[in-house]
């Protein structure tokens, strides 16, 4: 099952020109790109790892393709996005957030369903991947 | 991404215009810029002008299918110290953009200490920020040769340089890498890495300006900051320039620089004790000759005002020179 988180999930996945002209849009409006990984697709994972700091200081996208670049080659099994932060409010609002990189197989999510007093059933999502302990998901 | 464009607009065009495309580029007004704004350093203007023949004629070519490969644009500056590798980097920061060679445009000037790490695993993140820094713009590594310490094989110089080359080869498109250094220093520093000169394309030599190239620069930097030399000070000027070029450490429009600076000092604290009552601009704006007649290279140099300091010093002790 293809995660449908974020930005263009519904697109066909972003390819390296793509990701560049995306990030360039985030850097121009003065939003801090920064690339992060994770092998836990729950969609309430909001804190992903961080792959080095955010991109404060680099007035050009290319940086941003070499990062996802490195960052495949140590994390290609895992889930990479870019996202963009916008410091503007006063406080550090997420802009944009897109995938960049997804697992080769993934195995979607079951429904946990929990019974509590008085019949009352509560229901929520599990990945199949996060039955194995971290860092042998999507091995 | 892209938007669905009329088929005729996107095939190659059958001729290109040369003349429009150089008018067009705005490559016209960096040229002339340049030559407005630098004095002398003819061969170097020549190879800018050769150098944005050649990329705006790339450029042509690419647009009719032609040519394929984005050229390689690293190049290498040498020459002594104040000879302007700087200004030309930035100048040449621009032709490139405007070419359409590099998407922003800026110069990020770097030096070993920016690059190089103080200790094991600090090097490889450090020389990547800067180059990321750098990527859409053009990365200018000043002193190149101390990157490469032969006398110590365990310094990290090497690390930085096995990802510079690694990025100048892999990212050709996003940054534009110029090295800068003294012409022998730099030759020696080729020649241990010969991964560096099959890189580089472009070698470019600045000569070292003559008298009357750097008195022009003189008056040019005084016109900037509203000075103006009155024509005893020209003269003095003249007389300087001479005898500071047989001195040591001459750095060329640098020492000019630094001598009109000292110049300025000493003109503020001369109206400082002699005005008695209002000055007027000119009085304000004007260099006179007792400014740069101070100067110690009247009296022989850095050189001359130790070796008569310890002269006097001898004296004063009483022991036989």
């Amino acid at each position: 099952m293809k995660l449908r988180q974020g930005q263009f999930s519904f697109l066909p996945d972003l390819t390296d020109d793509d990701i560049r002209v995306q990030a360039q849009y985030a850097i121009d409006k003065g939003w801090a790109v920064s690339v992060e990984y994770t092998d836990d697709p729950h969609p309430r994972n909001t804190y992903w790892e961080m792959w080095g700091h955010p991109m404060f200081d680099n007035p050009d996208a290319a940086a941003v393709v070499y990062e996802v670049n490195e960052c495949r080659k140590e994390h290609g099994g895992k889930y990479i996005r870019v996202i963009a932060f916008d410091a503007s409010p006063g406080w550090e609002s997420v802009r944009m957030g897109f995938i960049v990189n997804r697992p080769a197989t993934e195995p979607g999510f079951r429904v946990v369903r929990q019974e509590g007093e008085g019949r009352i059933i509560r229901y929520t999502v599990e990945s199949y991947a996060v039955r194995e302990p971290e860092g042998a998901r999507y091995a | 991404m892209t938007d669905d464009t009329d088929p005729a607009a996107t095939a190659p065009p059958t001729r290109v215009d040369l003349a429009a495309a150089f008018e067009e580029s705005g490559v016209r007004d960096v040229l002339e810029e340049l030559d407005r704004t630098l004095i002398g350093l003819k061969p170097v203007k020549a190879r800018i002008r050769e150098t944005a023949a050649l990329l705006l004629v790339d450029k042509a070519r690419r647009q009719m299918g032609l040519a394929t490969e984005t050229p390689t644009l690293h190049m290498s500056f040498t020459g002594n110290p104040g000879t302007g590798k700087t200004t030309v980097a930035l100048k040449m920061a621009d032709l490139l953009h405007r070419l359409g060679y590099v998407r922003k445009g800026h110069l990020v000037t770097v030096t070993r200490d920016d690059l190089v790490g103080q200790y094991i695993g600090h090097t490889a993140p450090k020389t990547k920020e800067v180059l990321k820094k750098a990527m859409g713009g053009v990365l200018f590594i000043d002193e190149a040769y101390y990157l490469y310490r032969p006398e110590n094989e365990r310094d990290y110089g090497q690390e930085a340089i096995e990802i510079l080359l690694q990025v100048m080869e892999n990212n050709r498109d996003d940054l534009v890498v110029i090295l800068a250094g003294y012409a022998d220093r730099m030759d020696r520093f080729f020649s241990s890495n010969p991964g560096f000169r099959s890189r580089i394309a472009h070698h470019i030599e600045f000569p070292d300006y003559d008298d009357a190239e750097l008195l022009h620069i003189a008056e040019r930097m005084l016109d900037q900051q509203n000075y103006r030399l009155d024509d005893d000070a020209r003269r003095t000027m003249a007389e300087y320039i001479a005898a500071r070029r047989g001195q040591s450490h001459f750095a060329n429009a640098r020492s000019v620089r630094n001598a009109l600076d000292r110049a300025r000092l000493r003109q503020a604290n001369r109206l400082f004790n002699e005005a008695r009552g209002p000055l007027d601009a000119e009085t304000l704006s004007t260099i006179t000759e007792p400014d740069l007649r101070a100067s110690r290279v009247f009296r022989g140099g850095l050189d001359g005002t130790r070796a008569s300091g310890q002269q006097a010093a001898r004296q004063a002790e009483g022991t036989p020179p």
